[in-house]
């Protein structure tokens, strides 16, 4: 049972097992209401995808993935305002412009009136954003903490820019009040089934994705910077380029999430995108485990799924239960729910009254290898053994 | 004339009271590496000590002169509380604390939102603090005038303590080799408790500071908490002489940018300006020389 689990077969079975969930169980199952929140947690779950790569992998501590969420996601709105105010308008002003603006279509709008211009652009404008501010942070070897900050900072300055330009941006409003979807109605349940079917295969797509990567010697190369940056240096490779690369993908990631969120929700505001929903993100790859594959999408539908629930009965609680996941997930477990196995592994085996090793997560040595892979970066993992023979001081 | 002089002011107030949030998010995170987001949450709390005390003396004067010593220790208490709960276990996870501190910012923020209700309250300025004096023509109000003064005493005690006393040169012991200082006798524990202690009281003093110049409410923390990491990004970790200079460069670029353009396009100049000048300087404007530090 365990040998089916692992390798290229079990991983194949596990894929199409998620895929008939996603794709067959849940339409069948959900009344259309839960089906519709569903996909909005999928939307979650593939920002989680991308944290759970530079983060969990990378040990890109990111916390401005709401601004790459929010440009796929205004560009989306943007089009989507275009096209309704085309096709119900006639004038091919939309409706907020004409109260708050000066009734014209400011001339950075105009390219989004083409389909085909905004698939690409929410692709491409948070993956050139990413990668022109990755090089210019990792290049410079900008790291740990700054990098974090730095991110934050531009997600504070995202919701602030966006609020300023109520003209343009809607303002804290948003862009809201979507009717149409690239010519299908957004009435009509049946198109809203294929949005969600839309998001689940991109979900699915980017597991792929990460799972590749993951396996790749890229994914090792990803890893080992994570670990021992400079090691990696002196063996030739370009801890800024790994870096930079991973960041793209996670910000495109990012990207499309938001551009599928404003269909499926039906708004897009700077109280999605600035500095609480960015971190936010984190909370949900935190508890799956943030180094794992599957571990950041089911902690981030679980977290939206609970936060959904509970924040509409019990606002206050919600919150206060939200901080102590920060403090008790990121304080006391921080290899998420996914290190829990090989914690109580780890317990049996230690008898009881022997001296427990200090970082709990650290796995026997006998143990099969898919397992370290949950652990937080921090602790020391059986790759790189030698490290403490290794102190931080040597390398500079 | 008087323009330019107006706005200098202005940006030398906004400096002033980035200092204040940032002199001690410069102590506990410049030189313990703890990156505490609660530092917001523990000048909301300064702010509103202030005004409770307000509720019980009633004369504006008296209960700010009150408020600025309890707003420290208020701040230092919680700060001690949060260090000895939690960040003890994890200096040797930096980025962790981020989050952990994220969420006790989060439950502090609530828990302001349960007792003082979510609408913001307001703290009366005392009756010398109201009006404007006259320089070379331009007004400046008194309450900013205060503010930079209190920022400036807060900069030179700190500095004081830190270079003229027994536990302010066992701090730096600490910060410029932990290994060496522990085994010549300092307690880094008490040398780690103290710190955040002091750190977390300035928090206090600066939520009490920013009640003269605007109204307080739950949320008051998160406006200042970026804003005050920039700082010490800027300035350089754990250089207190690089927190002023980037405090003060800061507040003033942002009221020249947000003269010259909107408040949310100077937002994002001041943002774009901060990412060219870590590529001139990625360890900020001055940077520690220490084998033990990364």
């Amino acid at each position: 049972m365990k040998t089916l689990l692992r390798g290229r077969w079990g991983t194949a079975a596990g894929f199409l097992l998620g895929a008939a969930l996603l794709l067959g169980v849940a339409p069948a199952v959900l009344p259309a209401f839960n089906l519709g929140l569903l996909g909005k947690f999928l939307c979650f779950a593939i920002v989680a995808v991308g944290i759970g790569l530079a983060w969990g992998r990378g040990g890109m501590l990111t916390l401005g993935q709401g601004v790459f969420f929010g440009l796929g996601a205004y560009i989306m709105a943007m089009h989507m305002k275009l096209a309704d105010a085309s096709l119900f308008g006639g004038s091919g002003v939309p409706d907020f412009m004409s109260l708050y603006g000066s009734g014209q279509v400011p001339g950075w709008w105009e390219p989004f009136r083409s389909p085909a211009v905004t698939l690409l652009a929410v692709v491409l404008v948070p993956g050139l954003v990413a990668l022109v501010l990755g090089l210019a942070i990792f290049k410079r070897r900008v790291k740990g903490a700054y990098f974090a900050i730095l991110s934050q900072a531009l997600a504070a300055a995202f919701a602030v820019f966006l609020i300023g330009q109520q003209a343009t941006t809607g303002g804290s409003n948003g862009l809201n009040g979507f009717r149409s979807f690239f010519g299908f109605d957004l009435k009509d349940p049946n198109n809203k089934v294929m949005l969600y079917m839309i998001a689940a295969v991109v979900l699915l797509l980017s597991l792929a994705l990460a799972r590749q990567l993951m396996h790749s010697r890229f994914g090792e190369l990803l890893v080992a910077v994570r670990d021992q940056e400079e090691r990696v240096r002196f063996l030739g490779y370009d801890p800024a380029t790994v870096k930079t690369v991973i960041y793209v993908v996670a910000a495109v990631l990012a990207g499309v999430a938001g551009a599928l969120f404003v269909p499926l929700v039906g708004i897009i505001s700077p109280a999605d995108v600035g500095v609480i929903p960015s971190i936010a993100f984190l909370i949900g790859v935190a508890i799956g485990g943030r180094a794992t594959l599957l571990g950041p999408v089911l902690g981030a539908v679980g977290v939206a799924a609970a936060q959904s629930s509970l924040s509409s009965t019990f606002p206050s609680f919600w919150v206060y239960f939200q901080g102590l996941l920060f403090v008790l997930v990121i304080g006391f477990m921080p290899g998420g729910l996914a290190s829990l196995p090989a914690l109580v592994r780890l317990r049996r085996r230690t008898p009881a009254g022997a001296p427990q090793p200090k970082a709990a997560t650290a796995p026997a040595p006998d143990q099969s290898p898919p397992a370290p892979e949950a652990l937080s970066p921090e602790t020391p993992k059986p790759g790189v053994q030698d490290r403490a023979a290794a102190p931080e001081e040597v390398s500079r | 004339m008087e323009l330019l002089i107006g706005q200098m002011f202005a940006g030398l107030s906004l400096g002033s009271v980035l200092l204040l949030a940032a002199l001690g998010l410069s102590l506990t995170f410049g030189q313990m590496g703890v990156i505490n987001m609660a530092h917001g949450e523990f000048m909301m709390a300064g702010a509103y000590t202030a005004f409770v005390v307000q509720q019980v003396i009633s004369d504006a004067g008296a209960s700010l002169l009150v408020s600025i010593p309890a707003g420290f220790l208020v701040g230092g208490v919680l700060g001690l509380v949060l260090e000895a709960v939690l960040l003890r276990r994890m200096y040797h996870r930096p980025l962790d604390t981020l989050l952990v501190t994220f969420g006790v910012a989060l439950i502090l923020q609530q828990a302001a939102r349960d007792i003082f209700g979510a609408p913001s309250v307001d703290v009366r300025a005392p009756v010398w603090l109201q009006g404007n004096i006259e320089l070379l023509g331009a007004p400046i109000p008194l309450t900013r005038l205060f503010i930079l003064g209190l920022a400036l005493v807060c900069l030179a005690g700190l500095v004081l303590l830190l270079k003229a006393t027994p536990l302010g040169r066992r701090i730096r012991a600490v910060v410029l080799n932990r290994d060496l200082a522990e085994t010549s006798g300092v307690s880094t524990r008490r040398s780690d408790q103290l710190t955040f202690f002091i750190g977390s009281g300035l928090a206090g003093v600066a939520g009490v500071a920013v009640t003269l110049i605007g109204s307080t409410s739950p949320y008051l923390g998160t406006n200042y908490i970026v804003d005050a990491f920039l700082v010490v990004v800027a300035g350089g970790i754990g250089q207190i002489k690089g927190a002023v200079i980037a405090a003060f460069a800061l507040g003033v670029l942002q009221s020249v940018f947000e003269y010259s353009t909107t408040a949310s396009i100077g937002k994002v100049l001041l943002l774009i300006v901060i990412v060219v000048f870590l590529q001139l300087r990625p360890q900020g404007i001055f940077s520690l020389k220490t084998r033990s530090l990364a």
